[in-house]
């Protein structure tokens, strides 16, 4: 996943050996893991690790590079999701109008990413805790509004039997093909955000992040940069939403519930909103409490319904005592360890 | 007020001019060609006073919200869960011993405990972080809300209300004529009515509370500069904890209320959350004027809404707060700091 380290510059050594050798380990884990793991895992655990970690990575970068957490990323994903059972078909063929992929999908994305831009130029008027507010009032409008309008998003019912193509002759559901598919989507993404977060567009959002007027008294269009970042963050979110409507096969206003954007949120500050690997981490552990914490709490002799105080009381420990999410504790304990080996301090234990 | 009519004139006139409309469509009786257009008088101010009771609840929730934002700047996404604590406390003492009015203290004081606990366990550690007070707080509104979920059950609850509150009450406002050419009047319930009193002599209490007394003149000063304050000699972590107190007992008291005129059920505590965002964010965030005026525009936006256009009664509120974040981000009534 992580392949992407530093365009180098040219007296370097080539990009390609700066990786850490962690960095291809984990890609070559990654790549054979349908020779290790079942179908479930590969489709249920790892294809819903790769989609919520593309949808959270899309609010790690309008945080973590831009200061503003938007909690709308998970309804840009539903209505991608939802302009794909419009466009596309479903098994609702009164309203679906049945296009071909090569044009679902591109608008989907385009509508999805202009409706981001949208909630941008509304949000980015705010700043700090009013946008998680704002972003939080448009989302659970547009939950609302999905649930009451018929004519468009069939009301509470949605959609159901939203599947992808049959590309190349393959039918991507079934768990193998699923598999690459998210895993290939969730590394692009990745990518994509490093890319962006070191190009001259990224630096600038970072600084406007730390100083906003400094940035802006440099000549550089505040509230540009911020609304830009919305956009780019939409279309990774748009992308992650259509490959959730693809593996739940339908799609109804609950995918966008209230419950969905708040894990979203959770997902992203768990895994630590600094780095672009974070909301992958973060998902991973999500999605296994998720799958299996109903079994634990059932051994344990606990209600298996539980699971949602399991995950409450985890991001709670997590917030609470490592705002940083899992990688900054793990960041402060691997300081701690070498700071306790490092041999110039003396005999520090 | 004074100032507002000397600053802006022409605003001050189509606020009038509207409240005037308003009031003539309430209290005139309508001809045929209106009802024609808007359908019959009774659906439209029953809408109406919907709208405003539902205000009032509105408004029980955001004050307590606004007041304790206003002065510490902390943000409780766990408000909304306070209000659902309340109403299954509230249903509780209620039911149990069949007195309604003694929940009212009795889950003031509870959920003010919790308040109080909520201020010194969590917010006074991390003053001034925004974010990790919004993310502690969502995190506690999910296990608060599952707890809920676990000794409540799924199921909805209304708080019933006693004897001497329940059934309509005739109000002075006439709806139609009847067969004989005999004006109707409006029948309502009669335990909307008290609440929304009820909802008033709390705010104008708060008000006063606010402007005349001297606990009041400290907290107008904590809002303005804490740290002055705390140097002029005032223990403001006590004025923390008792605004906090007395914040989340609102909260919980609006439970019952919202108890006894709506239902209590899982979800509630969210829908109430937000209701109380939007309520504070077009009134403007730490205004209680502010938030008595947002709580009615929601209401009635809501409620009216809900009968002239019930697929987009959402839609509305929330194109009213993208104008009002639009042309007045600080909120209709909030100041800009």
């Amino acid at each position: 996943m992580a392949l992407a380290e530093k365009p180098a510059p040219a007296v370097e050594p080539m990009w390609i050996e700066r990786i850490p050798p962690a960095a291809w380990a984990l890609g070559f884990v990654l790549l054979i893991m349908p020779l290790i793991a079942g179908n479930f895992f590969l489709f249920q655990v790892f294809g819903w690790t790769f989609i919520l970690g593309t949808i959270a990575l899309s609010l790690m970068f309008l945080a973590g590079y831009g200061g503003m957490v938007s909690l709308v990323q998970m309804t840009v994903a539903g209505l991608a999701g939802y302009m794909v059972a419009i466009f596309g078909t479903s098994g609702v063929s009164a309203i679906s109008l049945g296009l071909p992929w090569f044009i679902y999908i591109p608008a989907a994305i385009a509508i999805a990413a202009l409706f981001a831009t949208l909630v941008g130029a509304l949000a980015v008027r705010t700043e700090g805790i009013y946008t998680i507010m704002i972003t939080l009032a448009i989302a659970s409008a547009f939950f609302y509004f999905t649930r009451q309008n018929h004519e468009i998003f069939n009301g509470y019912n949605g959609f159901n039997l939203v599947v992808p193509p049959e590309l190349f002759g393959i039918n991507w559901r079934q768990p193998v093909p699923f598999y690459y598919l998210s895993l290939g989507v969730a590394v692009l993404s990745y990518l994509a955000v490093v890319y962006v977060a070191r190009s001259p567009f990224g630096l600038a959002l970072q600084g406007i992040r730390d100083n906003p007027r400094r940035m802006a008294s440099l000549g550089f269009n505040v509230t540009a940069h911020r609304v830009l970042a919305y956009t780019f963050a939409g279309v990774i979110a748009a992308v992650g939403g259509i490959l959730l409507v693809w593996q739940n096969a339908q799609i109804s206003p609950g995918t966008a519930g209230i419950g969905p954007v708040i894990d979203i949120l959770v997902i992203a500050v768990v895994g630590g909103l600094k780095r672009p690997i974070g909301p992958f981490i973060g998902a991973l552990i999500y999605v296994l409490l998720r799958t299996f914490s109903p079994d634990v709490l059932l051994a344990l002799g606990l209600s298996g319904e539980r699971y949602q105080l399991l995950i409450g009381l985890g991001f709670l420990l997590v917030v609470y005592f490592s705002p940083d999410g899992v990688l900054g504790l793990w960041e402060r304990w691997s300081a701690r360890m070498a700071a306790r080996r490092d041999p110039l301090r003396g005999g520090r234990a | 007020m004074q100032q507002f009519l000397s600053k802006h004139p022409v605003w001050s006139v189509v606020v009038a001019g509207l409240l005037a409309v308003f009031l003539w469509l309430v209290l005139a009786p309508w001809t045929p060609g209106m009802e024609a257009v808007l359908g019959r008088k009774r659906v439209f101010v029953n809408a109406v006073l919907s709208g405003i009771t539902l205000g009032a609840l509105y408004f029980l929730v955001a004050s307590g919200f606004t007041l304790i934002f206003g002065l510490m700047r902390n943000v409780n996404l766990a408000h909304g869960s306070l209000y659902l604590l309340g109403g299954y406390i509230g249903y509780e003492v209620a039911d149990r011993t069949g007195w309604w009015l003694l929940a009212f203290p009795v889950v003031f004081l509870c959920v003010a405990l919790l308040g109080m606990a909520l201020q010194h366990f969590v917010f006074r550690r991390m003053e001034g972080e925004e974010l990790r007070q919004t993310l502690v707080t969502i995190g506690l509104s999910i296990v608060l809300a599952d707890i809920m979920l676990w000794i409540w059950g799924g199921r909805s609850y209304t708080i019933l209300s006693p004897d001497w509150l329940s059934g309509p009450m005739t109000l002075p406002i006439e709806v139609g004529l009847d067969r004989a050419g005999e004006p109707v009047l409006m029948r309502y319930p009669q335990v909307r009515i008290y609440i929304l009193l009820a909802a008033i002599v709390v705010g104008v209490g708060m008000w006063l509370a606010l402007n005349k007394t001297r606990i009041g003149m400290i907290i107008r000063a904590g809002v303005d500069d804490r740290d002055m304050l705390a140097a002029s000699g005032v223990r403001i972590q006590y004025v923390f904890l008792a605004v906090f107190a007395f914040g989340a007992g609102l909260a919980g008291i609006a439970g019952i209320v919202g108890g006894t005129f709506q239902s209590l059920s899982p979800g509630e505590d969210t829908r109430f959350l937000l209701a109380s965002l939007v309520v504070v964010i077009v009134g403007g965030m730490g205004s209680i004027p502010g938030a008595a005026l947002g709580a009615v525009i929601v209401g009635l936006a809501e409620q009216i809404g809900f009968v002239y256009m019930p697929t987009y009664s959402v839609v509305i509120t929330f194109l009213i707060l993208a104008g009002v974040l639009a042309f007045r981000p600080q909120g209709l009534l909030g100041r800009t700091r």
